[in-house]
């Protein structure tokens, strides 16, 4: 009797164990966007204690003096100029059925970079504004822009200049699905990809500040606010998918296509971990 | 979390023991994938053409599992355009030791892919 006893108290220690457990490890392992956006930023202003928390949307400039000063120069003839310019009169100019992209985009399209990408319920996935431009030219007749420069490049480089100081909003809505989106884009940020076994973060969040060869890495806090970029690496404009692509290229991994799910959730969690710093774009880099 | 507000120098000392076990398997996936070549190129004996189409459909399969983790390299790719270059001018010696190499290269990123589906975690921001 007594053994039966100690076997039925051990059993229900062990349930009591296995059930305290459970729910325990399934809530560390639960996406808390908040908490990861709060961990994000005071991650990056503790490494940074000089840095204002609206200058890290400068990328190098604001990890180095030297760099900063080159950058204000620059900014007197902003090497992104003619992209806005020509994006600004692409995006007024109407499309052969007489609409333009005006017509595809919440307030006429002027205004909203700080909103994109936002979680698409009806679909299940990311919009980015690089996809939502090409979907407008598609439903209007017009043929797909590349995703990775020129003229892709001028319409984002115009809307986000349209935008400019306002904060990044980015929201994820009460859907698994976005949740997961969301998950997925921290995932492929922290995964080691490439010959090199770099991740996203081995860079921009190991080694801001640091040198790879002759560049400065940005931070990874603000990264996105101030696409697209002007690069005298690339001679001229690129896009957030050229980013992606490229970097994963530099790691020696093959690139996915632009706009693949993988990318769609990396810009989703990237934006996500920045919001309430200022948009920026276009920006200018090395 | 709290340990990493509350104190900078053990964040530092924290960050060093992650680097510290990031450069260790970093390491162990180099040894790994100096052994695989080094076990792959030592097999060098006259190749045939057989030989050679039979390597090269070796890391063409690996490549392509590479590829369904969606993790491929770009070395990889180079290595096996080096072995179809070989075996056009008939250096099938040269075409099989291409096609190992991008085997082996494909075999780590494989390895890569699969370690990387809970490793990544390491290195997140709590």
């Amino acid at each position: 009797m007594r053994s039966a006893i100690h076997l039925a108290s051990a059993a229900l220690a062990l349930a009591a164990l296995a059930f305290g457990a459970v729910p325990s490890a399934v809530a560390a392992d639960t996406p808390n966007p908040p908490a990861d956006a709060k961990a994000f930023r005071d991650f990056f202003t503790q490494k940074f204690p000089k840095v204002k928390l609206e200058d890290f949307v400068n990328g190098p400039y604001s990890m180095n003096e030297d760099l900063h000063r080159q950058w204000e120069e620059k900014e007197q003839f902003p090497p992104y100029e003619f992209s806005v310019d020509m994006g600004k009169e692409m995006f007024s100019k109407p499309f052969k059925n007489g609409k333009s992209y005006a017509d595809c985009f919440p307030n006429q399209g002027i205004g909203i970079r700080q909103n994109y990408p936002y979680f698409d319920e009806k679909e299940g996935k990311v919009i980015t504004l690089e996809l939502a431009l090409n979907r407008c030219r598609e439903v209007n007749g017009e043929p797909p822009f590349s995703y990775v420069k020129d003229e892709m490049a001028a319409l984002t480089a115009y809307m986000a200049f349209t935008s400019r100081g306002k904060p990044f909003d980015i929201k994820i809505p009460d859907d698994p699905r976005a949740l997961e989106a969301y998950q997925n884009g921290k995932r492929y940020f922290y995964t080691r990809r490439g010959q090199l076994n770099f991740s996203c973060a081995t860079c921009h969040v190991q080694s801001p500040g640091e040198r790879i060869r002759a560049e400065v890495l940005a931070p990874a806090l603000g990264i996105l606010n101030a696409m697209p970029i002007y690069r005298s690496e690339w001679s001229g404009m690129g896009t957030i998918s050229r980013r992606f692509t490229t970097c994963n290229t530099q790691i020696r991994g093959v690139p996915l296509n632009p706009q693949d799910d993988e990318y769609r959730d990396l810009e989703y969690y990237l934006s996500y971990v920045s919001n309430g710093l200022p948009i920026s774009g276009p920006g200018a880099r090395p | 979390m709290s340990m990493i507000r509350k104190s900078g120098n053990r964040f530092s000392e924290e960050i060093m023991l992650k680097n510290k076990s990031r450069m260790i398997r970093a390491s162990t996936l180099s040894l790994a994938l100096a052994l695989l070549i080094a076990g792959a190129t030592s097999v060098l004996a006259a190749g045939s053409e057989a030989d050679f189409k039979a390597a090269y459909a070796a890391a063409e399969t690996a490549n392509k599992e590479a590829g369904t983790l969606r993790n491929q390299w770009t070395v990889t790719a180079a290595a096996l355009a080096d072995a179809k270059k070989a075996a056009d001018k008939g250096d099938f010696d040269q075409a099989i030791a291409s096609s190992k190499e991008a085997e082996a290269l494909a075999k780590a990123s494989i390895f890569q892919a699969t370690s990387e589906k809970t490793l990544w975690k390491e290195l997140e921001i709590h």
